[in-house]
């Protein structure tokens, strides 16, 4: 696009300004239109889980359910507590809203569809997703009241427990694609060691079970049931979202849920091979990578729901001990697995 | 032209951020200028085309320094007036100690300008076309292996220390047993029991 743009006669770098401007609202507006119907998804899920209807008077079939509740808390006042912090108040919302859209520059929809293909991209989605917990915390900090607190400290515990065993899952992903690229991490994955008809680092047998930590820890890191201590309604009444109201608590619902999408994302990027189909035939690669993707990332999001509607909530020591004295310890020694048998197999003795 | 626009906007937040972080009253406020500042030297590395340094900064320092930093000080209870105080009292000593880092700087600089390293490997000591990750491996684990060992060395007796000093046992204290909890079984702690009328039952 920004060859096009050029030969209207731009300068290159304003070409290129433009052009990149335009790729952040194609991805993001979609995005948004996703969330809403994502949204309605998990709630039609959990609703056919606990064997009850859902949302099915707006619109048909009830589609229309997120747009109506949109409009609903657009419609209503700010409420802004006399003690609060005002400025980080409102800060709040607006960065975990923001963290959650920017990780999607770097994820590839379709081989070489992607905003910025960054050498780096790996370590810019987990910086991006080690930011999250800052709105929480500051949601929890600037309400000043107690329960918003309590939710705060524990996400702040929560946030840092996790990203040990993330980084560790990241890790031995990178060391078997030998790239930070997600593009190049995907294209790594076209028929795996051993096998060579599947696609997917999943298939691998020295991968499944960091699959299955990432899966996990990505509940816990998007703040989803049974990891969901943060709004713990039985303890917390809703955790760092007790003071919100109107667009501000808005905010963090769509954010929310963006993350959760972006983590269905990378699950399916990391190990399941993003936009390659699952088996290596040619005959599947007619079907465009983007349906492969979101095909993965559909599945995800359905055995997100699933776990919420079925999962009890963890004790708070019973996280912790899983983050610390569970994961930590697994992953550190498949990286170790991982890297001696990578050295044995590719380098050599 | 956006480069430069962007070097100005990011350098300025970050000398803007840095002032705020020292000079405003609440420390959570401070470590959220920190936090800002920390973001925008990750962006001038990215514009230098440090893009690992950049992601690492962020990770490492925003990520987790940061939070563990707001994790403290969040749950401060902090006399403004005392620590006012405190700064006045200590304000001489700190203007030595930065003059200290002032002229150490500039002795650094000095001898790097000094040296006998040519300008072409100083602005970029590695082709463009590797990339930063890459670069920065190839030199840690061949020429700098040994340094690099010894720095890890170094945390790991830092975190056995911290550790070693944290903990102490107390035998009065009643500790959690997992494993009796994990191995509870309903069958362990319910009891069906038909109770006579009017009688109840003895538990």
């Amino acid at each position: 696009m920004t060859a096009w743009f050029e030969s209207l006669g731009m300068m290159h770098g304003w070409a290129w300004f433009l052009s990149t401007i335009i790729g952040i609202l194609v991805i993001a507006l979609p995005l948004m239109l996703a969330v809403a119907m994502v949204i309605y998804a998990d709630r039609k899920i959990w609703a056919a889980m606990a064997l009850r209807r859902g949302p099915n008077v707006v619109g048909p079939f009830g589609l229309l359910q997120s747009f109506a509740d949109g409009l609903k808390v657009f419609l209503q006042e700010t409420i802004i507590p006399t003690s609060a912090n005002k400025g980080l108040f409102l800060l709040a919302p607006v960065i975990t809203f923001t963290v959650a859209l920017i990780v999607w520059a770097v994820v590839p929809f379709q081989a070489g569809v992607v905003l910025a293909n960054i050498n780096v991209g790996l370590l810019y989605v987990l910086a991006a997703s080690s930011l999250g917990v800052y709105g929480i915390i500051l949601a929890g900090w600037s309400s000043n009241s107690k329960y918003p607190f309590y939710s705060a400290i524990r996400a702040a515990a929560q946030m840092v427990s996790y990203e040990v065993a993330i980084g560790f899952v990241v890790i031995s992903v990178v060391l078997w694609a030998g790239s930070f690229n997600l593009s190049a991490i995907v294209e790594a994955q076209r028929g795996v060691y051993g096998i060579k008809i599947l696609n997917g680092f999943g298939f691998n047998i020295l991968l499944f079970p960091m699959a299955v930590v990432f899966f996990i820890s990505s509940l816990a890191e998007t703040q989803r049931a049974p990891f969901d201590l943060t709004e713990a309604e039985s303890e917390l009444v809703a955790g760092y979202q007790t003071e919100y109201s109107s667009m501000s608590f808005a905010l963090f619902w769509l954010g929310e849920y963006a993350n959760v999408i972006l983590m269905c994302a990378l699950n399916s990027i990391l190990f399941w091979g993003g936009y390659l189909p699952p088996l290596d035939i040619p005959i599947l690669y007619a079907v465009p990578g983007i349906i492969w993707l979101f095909l993965k990332m559909g599945f995800f999001f359905f055995a997100f729901s699933w776990v919420k509607a079925t999962v009890p909530r963890y004790r708070y020591d019973q996280l912790m001990r899983l983050g610390w004295k569970i994961f930590l310890p697994l992953s550190l020694f498949f990286v170790f697995l991982i890297s001696g048998f990578l050295m044995l197999t590719r380098v050599g003795l | 032209m956006i480069q430069a626009i962007a070097f100005y906007l990011f350098a300025i937040v970050v000398l803007l951020s840095a002032a705020c972080t020292i000079s405003s009253r609440n420390p959570v406020h401070s470590v959220l200028w920190l936090i800002l500042a920390f973001f925008n030297a990750a962006g001038l590395m990215v514009l230098v085309g440090a893009e690992f340094i950049a992601m690492l900064l962020v990770i490492v320092y925003v990520g987790a320094v940061a939070v563990l930093f707001l994790f403290v000080v969040m749950m401060l209870d902090i006399d403004f007036a005392e620590l006012r105080a405190g700064f006045v009292r200590y304000f001489w000593i700190g203007l030595a100690l930065s003059l200290a880092l002032v002229c150490e700087i500039f002795i650094a600089i000095g001898a790097w300008s000094a040296g006998g390293i040519d300008f072409a490997r100083r602005a970029a000591p590695i082709d463009a076309a590797t990339p930063n990750i890459e670069a920065i491996g190839t030199l840690l684990y061949s020429r700098y292996l040994f340094l690099f060992e010894l720095a890890g060395l170094v945390l790991l007796v830092a975190m056995i220390g911290a550790i070693v000093l944290t903990f102490r046992r107390r035998p009065d204290s009643r500790h959690q047993r997992v494993h009796d909890q994990i191995s509870r079984r309903s069958k362990d702690a319910v009891r069906n029991v038909n109770a006579p009328v009017g009688k109840g039952v003895e538990l």
